[in-house]
């Protein structure tokens, strides 16, 4: 039970590159990438995670002699989900202008119709 | 590739990824013992800098120059975005922009609109709420500055496009972008002016749990709000395109 | 572990999944929103309040508007060309 969060990671990792390999729609793989990248953020928090740590708010009645769970994992956690909103927005820029060159949004027949 | 031996071809290949995987499982720590030195960064945060916020301490403090590129990258990718989807305009906009946007407002439902235009307000409250107290409990520029962006969609979404096109957001979200990220900029650099390094932390600190504290964490934390907001709305914007745009050309 | 951990895991599991076998953009981008709560809701029992806020605004509200918002350029663009 204590390898369970980095099973659930490991495990949204391979469903996620699974689903954009067999994909046919290049919207639906950009949505399975939002899963991949969803991968590390339960890995990187489950490895800042202490046992009956608080959460790293410093407060009257929480001191800062108490137990805290690690606030560095948590802002780089920060940093990617913020990331990943970015990607998802030029990978679907790029999808439209793709359906404009080609026509369709099937990722197996971009490279036939060419103008 | 053809899509069967492909398909056959990744299930072998990740079957072989999440063997690899769940083995290195097995060597990582145990769940709920971390080795790092997580206690101390907090004690330095709060006895040093006098946040509360430590999360926030450590986004826009110790790890500073991280977030400046972070910012960059939604700076950049707004940018993308922009180029991306703004060439592709310009043919048949105008008359079709003219019939869609007044049948927008009577399509929508009078629920929706009502709903919408009542909750604008407290969300841009709660965004700047947000922002602005990053330092002192759970939030920061980024949470709050995509609040406030949702607050334009929302005004979108509630068929109120006549009164958006009135404030000509295209140039208003452009220049809160750029603000935001020359913010960020002038700091760092005035931690090289001020105090021998680039990003140093320059500013009093105060008491901890005061508005005031904390020295240029708040400061950074609403130039990332103001950032967020410009580009997160810049590139609904520019998706949405249909209308709001052609008062702003 | 908490049982609230293990559920959530349990959920975040089982979620993304669900999104990946969905295969029509549309409803998958609602699967997707769904799928970011239970994110969020997991990293509130892994005291994140900080990564929880952030990931409800960004998966919950942005990342399905910009989805919906390019199928349906998508769309207008296919009835333009016809």
């Amino acid at each position: 039970m204590t390898v369970l969060p980095y099973l659930v990671a490991g495990w949204l990792l391979v469903v996620g590159l699974w689903g954009a390999i067999t994909s046919r729609h290049l919207v639906h793989q950009v949505v399975c990438l939002t899963v991949v990248q969803s991968s590390t953020y339960v890995l990187l928090l489950a490895v800042g995670y202490r046992s009956g740590g608080y959460a790293p708010i410093v407060s009257s009645s929480v001191p800062p002699s108490s137990p805290f769970v690690d606030p560095i994992v948590q802002a780089l956690a920060l940093t990617d989900v913020v990331v990943e909103a970015t990607v998802v927005a030029v990978l679907l820029a790029l999808t439209v202008q793709a359906h404009k060159r080609f026509g369709t949004a099937d990722p197996d027949r971009l490279g036939e119709l060419s103008g | 590739m053809r899509a069967r031996p492909r398909a056959v071809l990744a299930v072998l290949a990740l079957a072989g990824l999440a063997a690899l995987i769940a083995w290195a499982a097995g060597g990582l720590t145990p769940f709920g013992t971390p080795s790092g030195p997580a206690n101390g960064v907090v004690r330095t945060l709060v006895h040093e800098r006098h946040a509360a916020n430590t999360v926030n301490g450590v986004t826009y403090d110790l790890r500073g120059l991280d977030t400046l590129g972070e910012e960059l990258i939604l700076f950049v990718a707004a940018l993308g975005s922009a180029v991306l989807l703004r060439h592709g305009r310009g043919e048949q906009v105008d008359e079709r922009a003219d019939e869609e946007h007044e049948s927008a407002s009577a399509r929508t439902a009078d629920v929706l609109r009502a709903a919408g235009t009542a909750l604008v307000g407290p969300l841009v409250v709660l965004g700047v709420y947000v922002v602005v107290h990053g330092h002192l409990s759970p939030g920061g520029g980024f949470q709050g500055g995509v609040i406030l962006a949702a607050g334009l969609l929302l005004v979108y979404a509630a068929g109120q496009v006549v009164a958006l096109e009135r404030v000509e957001p295209t140039a208003l979200v452009e220049v809160a972008d750029a603000t935001g990220a020359l913010a960020y900029v002038l700091v760092a650099v005035g931690g090289l002016v001020f105090a021998a390094a680039a990003l140093e932390n320059f500013l009093p600190f105060g008491t901890t749990g005061n508005l005031l504290s904390a020295g240029t964490i708040p400061v950074l934390s609403v130039a990332v709000g103001v950032e967020v907001t410009g580009a997160v709305a810049l590139i609904l914007t520019e998706l949405l395109d249909q209308t709001l745009l052609r008062g702003g050309e | 572990m908490t049982v609230l951990q293990v559920v959530a895991l349990a959920a975040v599991a089982a979620g993304g999944t669900l999104v990946v076998l969905v295969r029509d953009p549309v409803r998958q981008a609602l699967v997707a929103s769904m799928f970011g709560l239970a994110l969020a809701i997991l990293f509130f029992a892994f005291q994140a309040p900080d990564v929880a806020i952030s990931q409800i605004v960004v998966a919950t509200v942005a990342v399905p508007v910009m989805i919906l918002l390019a199928l349906t350029k998508l769309r207008d663009d296919e009835e333009r060309e016809r």
